[in-house]
């Protein structure tokens, strides 16, 4: 499994390309999407914005996108106000609506916003980056599911955007086409582009992005590597205080629960049949000490937590 | 974090030029999005002619009112009647659709031009306006011997542009009032009834008393008048009165699509 992916260089990290500050957003209805969130994008990296249903990620992007105003608060893309022309030049979205002008060939709408760009990506590299070769002269309303979902990420490359917000980018893709996506979006991220992404897969938030940015409730509930976010997780749920570097060790032992929780870091334990599931702070003092008191210890397995408990852990109540 | 944030370029709005491009690269797609899309096509360009053909030239072949042939004075009527059509349904369940859709949204978030996206849509209905009367003119010579100078074919096609505006402001705030489902359905149900009522279909001296003086509040009937003065015949009101009409109805409809916005965008 991918966990830290190389992470930008110290100097670039520092480079704030876009931000949300102390945002509250409040719609007419009375929801409170946004309390008071504040969160920095940089340079390069690519974030994932993770969270249950009504947690506000696409609040959040949509005030990015400049689509909506904040009640209180500050958006910011490129020191400027999201709205203003001057940052829509240098933002790519996709929205998650899966719908075009129905009677427009792909080769017309991608045409059509690059023109409204001074400095455009190249007709052919967009054909290429989202895999759209021998179905530009289609209509759109002849397109499959994830073909259609492949011209929307067209249309939000077509201005060789700095910063692309994409909200849910690959629902409806089969397997190869997600992992093309992802590769596409590495390779952005590597030419100093900036991704937002949301999703609800949480396999894609692990491998893709260098951050991940739990919301919930409207507000933040952490952010961090993907290896930051489980280990958090974990300690959410075994009250561990010395959360990063966690790990579970999953046996089976004769050894009993009481002489287990009193080894170096372990921090709870859980039995599921005939296994032990323990968590752990300081995993090989740990292991060390439990090979050495049982030698019938069989079927070790130790794994990092699951983004997808951490996840649950995170967001729960 | 405390470095200085990446600022923008100092060049980044739009020339002239490229704003430009953008408005005709927008109308164009617009117009071949609706002229493919043959649900609408057909139907705004098949009804008027296909009315045209049947009331206009092969029902009352030969009859005239008042001196002017049926054939002519119908030309005015049906050629108001395509133009309504292409308006409402092109503008107004068009921008209804994308609305709901959410495509809004996508063009929104883009740098093109909020006005572009409303233009494209305008010009086209205008453009479909254009065609309508030309079809029905030469359907009208060639048919019903019906003679036109060029000036007065140059003035219908003038006014099928201008005459467009207080319908297309009329389709925005459909779009903007009515939920996409329903939006077909309540265009026909003010199309039709409308273009009865301003006597595009029947001239309005035949209509009972009442709906004449009723007339006065719907653009069609000013629009029919004025059509009909570009012939040098006029049945009721004076050409200013017409103007004045359409403009109140127009700002009328700007006024309820201004505050159909402003709630939409509370919303968001």
């Amino acid at each position: 499994m991918t966990s830290v992916l190389d992470m930008p260089t110290t100097a670039s990290a520092t480079d704030t390309v876009a931000s949300l500050g102390h945002v509250t957003k409040r719609y007419a209805n009375g929801v409170l999407a946004l309390d008071d969130l504040s969160l920095t994008l940089r340079r390069g990296e690519i974030v994932a914005l993770l969270g249950p249903n009504g947690a506000g990620k696409s609040t959040a992007v949509k005030l990015m996108m400049g689509l909506s105003s904040p009640t209180s608060g500050s958006v910011s893309i490129f020191g400027a106000d999201p709205r203003q022309t001057a940052a829509r030049l240098r933002t790519g979205v996709m929205l998650q609506i899966g719908t075009a002008p129905h009677m427009l060939r792909v080769r017309e709408q991608v045409q059509l916003f690059r023109g409204y760009y001074p400095d455009p990506m190249p007709y052919a590299d967009i054909v290429k980056a989202a895999g759209l070769s021998g179905i530009e002269d289609r209509f759109f309303v002849q397109l499959s599911g994830g073909q259609k979902q492949r011209m929307l990420f067209a249309l939000a490359l077509a201005g060789d955007p700095d910063i692309l917000f994409l909200d849910e980018p690959t629902v409806g893709l089969d397997i190869e086409a997600r992992r093309a996506m992802w590769a596409q979006i590495r390779s952005l991220a590597a030419r100093g582009k900036t991704v937002l992404l949301t999703t609800h897969y949480l396999e894609e938030a692990d491998a893709l992005a260098h951050r991940i940015i739990v919301l919930n409730k409207g507000k933040l509930v952490c952010s961090g590597t993907p290896a930051e976010v489980k280990s958090l997780g974990a300690a959410a749920t075994s009250s561990q205080p010395n959360a990063i570097g966690l790990k579970i060790i999953r046996c089976v032992t004769t050894l009993g629960e009481d002489h287990l929780l009193a080894m170096p870091g372990v921090g709870g334990i859980e039995a599921a049949g005939a296994f032990s599931i323990i968590t752990t702070s300081q995993p090989e003092a740990t292991l060390r000490e439990m090979l050495a008191l049982d030698q019938s210890l069989h079927s070790l397995e130790v794994n990092s937590p699951a983004l997808e408990d951490a996840f649950l852990a995170l967001t729960s109540n | 974090m405390s470095t200085a944030a990446i600022t923008l370029p100092a060049a980044s709005s739009h020339t002239f030029g490229r704003t430009l491009r953008i408005f005709f690269n927008e109308t164009r797609f617009e117009f071949l999005r609706l002229l493919r899309t043959r649900a609408f096509s057909f139907s705004v360009i098949g009804f008027p002619v296909v009315f045209y053909i049947f009331f206009g030239l092969i029902m009352n072949r030969g009859a005239s009112i008042q001196g002017v042939l049926v054939a002519k004075y119908m030309l005015a009527g049906y050629t108001v009647f395509g133009m309504v059509g292409a308006a409402l349904f092109g503008i107004g369940v068009g921008m209804a659709a994308e609305l709901s859709a959410g495509w809004l949204e996508v063009k929104r978030a883009s740098p093109m031009p909020p006005l572009a996206y409303l233009l494209a849509k305008c010009i086209t209905a205008m453009a479909f306006g254009v065609v309508i009367v030309s079809l029905l003119t030469l359907l009208g010579i060639t048919a019903g011997h019906v003679s036109l100078t060029l000036a007065q074919y140059g003035r219908m096609i003038a006014l099928a542009i201008v005459g467009v505006v207080p319908f297309a402001a009329m389709g925005m705030v459909l779009a903007l009032l009515v939920p996409a489902s329903s939006a077909p359905g309540i265009a026909n149900m003010l199309y039709l009834p409308m273009s009865f009522c301003g006597g595009l279909w029947i001239p309005i001296m035949f209509l009972p008393k009442l709906l004449q003086h009723f007339a006065v509040v719907l653009p069609t009937y000013h629009v029919a008048q004025l059509m009909l003065g570009a012939f040098g015949f006029a049945a009721t009101g004076s050409n200013s009165s017409h103007w004045f009409g359409l403009l109140g109805f127009t700002l009328l409809m700007l006024g309820i699509a201004w505050i159909g916005f402003r709630r939409l965008e509370q919303r968001s």
